[in-house]
Parts: C-alpha cells; sequence; structure tokens
C-alpha cells in the first residue's frame, strides 16, 4: 500500500529559524527519491517533517501541506502518532533499542500497535528480518541484545524494525554513512527490492549512491548560511546526473560547489 | 552507580570500518615527554590502588572493632539474641534480641520505599520529560533542596505537624479498611511505624527523584526518536525508550533510597513510640522500633554491655544494607549486557 507524497509550500522552522522554505514537490508511490545537497541545507529537516518528527523539536513547526495520497497530514485532527505510525524511518546512525534482544527490536513497532500474539510476532519479526537480509545471521540469537551486532547489522536491524509495522512510505537520512562498503551495498540491494512495496526516501551525500539506486533526485542547497534552504530541483535522476536543468545542480554534482 | 559496569561503546564508525589499522602501533622512540607521561600513569596508578586499599583497611578496622566490642556482650546475653523480642541489655541478667528491631527496620523502609518510589518515579518523569523547561528547571531546584534538608528537621516536622493528620488517617484506615492485615490491631493511633514509614518516604524521595531524573535526561535523543518515529505516543515513548534504558539507574537510586530509610536515625527516634515487637499492625502506637533509632535513644544511658548490645545490633543493620545491596548489584549484573550504552 505504498502512498503517493506530496508536499505544497512547505516550510520548516527551529523557533525563528527557517531551516527550509516553500518546497513544492511530488513524490511518485513505489519510487526511490535521493535527496542531495550541501551539509546543512535541510534535507534531514525536509525528511523529519515527512513523517511530523520535526515537531518533536521544541520549538519547531511546520507551514505549508504534506498531502500524503491527499490527506493532508499537517491537517486539523490529524494526530501525529498516527501519521508516524504508517511512515517509517531509518536514521543515519543506527539506534536499535540497547535494551531489546533483536527479537524485541522487530517486535517493538508491532507491541505498540497491540499486537500481542506470539504466533503474529514472530511471523512478522522473521519476515521483516528476511526482508532487511539479516534473518540468515541473526536467527540463531534473537535473544540477544541488538546492540551486541555490528554497525551494518545494527543498521540492518532498524530497517527491519522500520518495515515491520508494513509502513506505507520509508524515509531514510544517510542511513549508510557509518557503514562499509559492503554493507552500503547491502543495504542499496535492499533498498532496491522493498521499492515494489514501499514508497522510499533516501537523503545521501554520496551521488554514486543517488546515482545507483534512486528513481528522482532532488538537489537543496542554501544561498548562504543563516538563509533557509530551498529545493532547487527535483527531476529524474538520469537527467540529474547527465543533464540537469539548473547550473547550481551541476555545479554541485560535479564537485565545483563553492 | 552502574557506569562503571556497562559495556564500552561500539558504534565509533572508524572502529566499524574493515581495515582499519588495528595492529599495535610501533614502539615510538622514548623522548622526554613520553617517560613523563608513563612516570604519571604509575604514580596514578600507585595513589588510586593506595587509596582504594585504605578504604578497605578502614572497613575491615570497622567492622573487626564492632565484633570485639559486640562478643563480651552476646556472650553476657541471657535471651536469645536473634529471636527474643526484648531489649533490656542494662539489667543485671543482661536480656536483648534482635528480631524485633530487625523487622520494624525493614517493615518501616520498604513500606517508605514501597510510597516514596512511584511518587518519585513520577516526579522525575515529570521534570525529564513532561513539564515545559522552566518548570522543569525549578522542581529540579526544589528537589535538589530538599534532598538536602537534615533529617532532624523532618522528623520535628513529622512529630509536631504531620503526627495529628496520621492520627486521623490511621483512626480512617483501621475503621474502614481494619480486616487488610496492615491496618487491624488496637485503637491508639500516632508515633507509630505508619507515621515513620512516611516520614521516611518523604525524607527518601527527593534522593530517588533527584538521581532518577539524572538518569532519564542521560537517554540519548536517538533512541527516544526512534521510539517516536514508529509511532509511539510520548508515554509509550517513556515505557520503549527512556524506561528501560534508565532502569539500572532506578535501582541504583532506589537502593541508596533504601539505604538511608534503613539507616536512619534522628528522625525515626523522634517519631516513633518504641516498641519491642514483631506486628504488622502499623498503624498503632507501640508498633515497633528500628536499629537505629534504638541506638540514639539508648546509647547516652547504656552500661558497657549495653553499649555491646547497641553494637552488635549496629552489626546486623549493618549486614541488612549489605544484603539489599547485593541483590541489587546482582539485578543490574542479570541484565548487563541490555544496559543501554549507544
Ligand atoms: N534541532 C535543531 N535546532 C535548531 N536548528 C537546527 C536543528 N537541527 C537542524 N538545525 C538547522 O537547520 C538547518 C538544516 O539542518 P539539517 O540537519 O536539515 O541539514 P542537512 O541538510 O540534513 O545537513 P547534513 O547534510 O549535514 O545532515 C541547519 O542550519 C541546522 O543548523
Ligand atoms: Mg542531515
Amino acid at each position: 500500500m505504498a502512498k503517493r507524497i506530496e508536499s505544497v509550500g512547505l516550510s520548516a522552522y527551529y523557533g525563528g529559524f527557517r531551516a527550509i522554505e516553500d518546497v513544492s514537490v511530488v513524490i511518485e508511490p513505489k519510487t526511490i527519491t535521493a535527496l542531495i545537497g550541501p551539509s546543512g541545507c535541510g534535507k534531514s529537516t525536509f525528511l523529519r517533517t515527512l513523517n511530523r518528527l520535526h515537531e518533536v523539536v521544541p520549538g519547531a513547526r511546520v507551514t505549508g501541506q504534506l498531502l500524503l495520497d491527499d490527506e493532508d497530514i499537517y491537517g486539523p485532527g490529524v494526530d501525529a502518532t498516527g501519521v508516524r505510525r504508517t511512515i517509517g524511518m531509518v536514521f543515519q546512525r543506527p539506534n536499535p533499542f540497547p535494551t531489546m534482544s533483536i527479537y524485541d527490536n522487530v517486535a517493538a513497532g508491532l507491541r505498540l500497535n497491540g499486537v500481542k500474539r506470539k504466533g503474529v510476532l514472530d511471523d512478522a519479526v522473521e519476515r521483516s528480518l528476511q526482508g532487511a537480509n539479516l534473518w540468515k545471521e541473526v536467527k540463531d540469537r534473537l535473544t540477544k541484545p541488538g546492540a551486541g551486532l555490528s554497525g551494518g547489522q545494527q543498521q540492518r536491524l532498524c530497517i527491519a524494525r522500520a518495515i515491520a509495522v508494513e509502513p506505507q512510505v520509508l524515509l531514510m537520512d544517510e542511513p549508510c554513512s557509518a557503514l562499509d562498503p559492503i554493507s552500503t551495498l547491502a543495504i542499496e540491494d535492499l533498498m532496491t527490492e522493498l521499492k515494489d512495496r514501499f514508497t522510499i526516501v533516501i537523503v545521501t551525500h554520496n551521488m554514486q549512491q543517488a546515482a545507483r539506486v534512486s528513481d528522482r533526485t532532488g538537489f537543496f542547497t542554501i544561498e548562504a548560511t543563516g538563509e533557509p534552504g530551498r529545493l532547487v530541483e527535483i527531476d529524474d535522476t538520469q537527467k540529474i546526473f547527465s543533464n540537469p536543468g539548473e547550473k547550481r545542480t551541476e555545479d554541485y554534482i560535479t564537485g565545483r560547489f563553492g | 552507580m552502574s557506569l562503571g559496569s556497562l559495556p564500552p561503546v561500539t558504534t565509533d564508525p572508524a572502529s566499524a570500518r574493515p581495515g582499519a589499522p588495528d595492529q599495535p602501533v610501533p614502539s615510538l622512540p622514548r623522548t622526554a615527554g613520553r617517560t613523563a607521561e608513563r612516570r604519571g600513569d604509575r604514580a596514578f596508578r600507585g595513589l588510586s590502588l593506595s587509596a582504594g586499599l585504605s578504604l578497605l583497611g578502614i572497613i575491615l578496622a570497622i567492622a573487626v572493632f564492632l565484633v570485639v566490642k559486640a562478643i563480651p556482650a552476646l556472650q553476657d546475653n541471657t535471651a536469645s539474641f536473634l529471636t527474643d523480642r526484648v531489649w533490656d541489655p542494662n539489667n543485671a541478667q543482661p536480656a536483648f534480641g534482635i528480631v524485633a528491631l530487625a523487622f520494624g527496620t525493614v517493615l518501616s523502609s520498604v513500606l517508605a520505599l514501597l510510597m516514596a518510589l512511584p511518587v518519585a518515579l513520577g516526579v522525575a518523569l515529570f521534570i525529564s520529560h513532561v513539564a515545559p523547561r522552566r518548570l522543569a528547571g525549578v522542581l529540579g531546584y526544589v528537589i535538589d533542596l530538599l534532598a538536602a534538608v537534615p533529617s532532624v528537621v523532618y522528623g520535628l516536622w513529622g512529630i509536631f505537624f504531620l503526627n495529628d493528620k496520621v492520627v486521623v488517617a490511621s483512626a480512617f484506615l483501621h475503621e474502614h479498611a481494619g480486616w487488610f492485615p496492615l491496618f487491624g490491631g488496637d485503637d491508639i493511633f500516632g508515633r507509630s511505624i505508619f507515621l515513620a514509614s512516611i516520614v521516611l518516604a518523604i525524607m527518601i524521595l527527593p534522593i530517588i527523584a533527584s538521581l532518577s531524573r539524572e538518569v532519564f535526561l542521560q537517554v540519548p535523543v536517538s533512541q527516544q526518536e526512534a521510539a517516536l518515529a514508529l509511532g509511539a505516543t510520548r508515554w509509550e515513548m517513556i515505557r520503549t525508550a527512556v524506561l528501560p534504558f534508565g532502569k539500572p539507574g532506578v535501582i541504583g537510586a532506589t537502593m541508596l533510597g533504601l539505604g538511608r530509610a534503613l539507616g536512619e536515625t534522628i528522625a525515626v527516634a523522634i517519631v516513633l513510640s518504641p516498641a519491642f515487637v514483631v506486628s504488622l499492625d502499623i498503624l498503632s502506637t507501640n508498633s515497633g522500633n528500628t536499629i537505629a533509632a534504638n541506638v540514639a535513644l539508648g546509647f547516652a544511658e547504656a552500661s558497657s554491655t549495653g553499649r555491646g548490645a547497641l553494637i552488635a545490633s549496629g552489626l546486623v543493620l549493618f549486614a541488612i544494607t549489605l544484603v539489599v545491596n547485593v541483590i541489587a548489584r546482582a539485578i543490574i549484573y542479570r541484565r548487563r549486557e541490555f544496559a543501554g550504552a549507544l
């Protein structure tokens, strides 16, 4: 049940500081969209507006619309926790719950949704770990702490945790930045597989990665420090990397940026 | 607390990268700087080792002293020290037993803990995760202040202010819930184990709340956001990410509070009407006594056998706190793999 995302004139603030301004973009279901741009231009901030995680930062707020299959998730009466239950997120640094076993980490989201039956949980845990390409490595130590895995395994555990609740959208903020090339490739393969079921948005600093995995690429930038970040353009990945519409995009991609 | 037993941080990206240099560093030329550093290391090791050893030595000396002083009194005792419910060591025929005192000590402390712990955790969570920042700051300050109030103040407040209220509450509980084992007994209330427990609870509440708040504030934002991103409400986030992470610290804080309650002397001595009974009727006057309070009240007029008897009771208190701490350590140790360090 992958969903379409559309932002309309979206701006995000940290207190009085406007971090991104007027972002309007359409993300089609069952695609991978990569967001690139220089550090501090608001990629993470934008990603976190997509599941309403931005607003948990004290003083942070969002204006504009964000439509998930035509429903505005910032509309009146919409419950942020309900939104987050349908949109999974994987963070830059692997963050499994250190006090939980591998099994409990994956089951955490389901348990929050009130699933208690052991059979259901067992199935979901196995399916998610298999989906995250981690099952073979951990199936004999499901009761061991999740924090005892390697960094790459931990990140795949976090992916398993995110997909266990069958979200409609999967957000990934630099999911490979702390990983070695082999784990990175494993996660990229995984994204291509997951694309059949989820709408995926990924933030990355790695151009090759964006070029390898994504269907569409969006380029964010800031004019100067203190200015809000803006979406310069978003287009098919091939087009962005071969023949971008904007000079600034080309400069950034070819490494001639500031 | 338990911080020393946490596993080392393992998520350093540099160490996760294959091919990171992990062969031994080739030995560097022995420059003056390095020798000085080694000497510093050695001096530090010597210093900390001797500090640790002298601490052990002091504890050992105290224990030996107490045992030596207690033995003659125990030999003169005409009653059974472990089982008899009397305390008359200054008599020509000294008779004293520890069971009533030990029972009263544990009972009042456990009751105090049961009353204080839920409130303390609520206060700590409110300060760390619910209250607006300004209010949280003020509350945190008040809690720290309360933790620093001397116990004699709590004792005086307990006897001159709280006792009347507790008498009323006790009468009510006895009348309406007298069937409950703790609320039975005769109809004379006040200066009871119940009052002592409440005073103890109020005393240890700020300690537990203050330490727990510190622990809850340590929970990494990444953990909390992980829970929120799964769609957890604030309370669910606290349950999934904050409480489990804080558990070893909360256990430590609880044990510290319990230790304080077990050893509390003057406040209990002031509010309690002492009796050498083993009774669950906590509402009644003369419902018990504690080891520490008994020492405080009896020491001035004690004969030499009396003093020995009090020292023996102190040894028992020492043993009780030791057992409590061992249990706490065991609980923390059993789950050490899952201690939150990321
Ligand atoms: N919690 C916060 N409070 C205040 N300002 C913040 C906060 N988080 C981010 N910002 C600011 O918002 C702007 C955008 O930050 P953001 O983290 O979205 O950038 P980014 O594009 O993800 O950068 P990077 O590539 O380095 O991760 C920056 O100027 C940053 O300083
Ligand atoms: Mg970022």
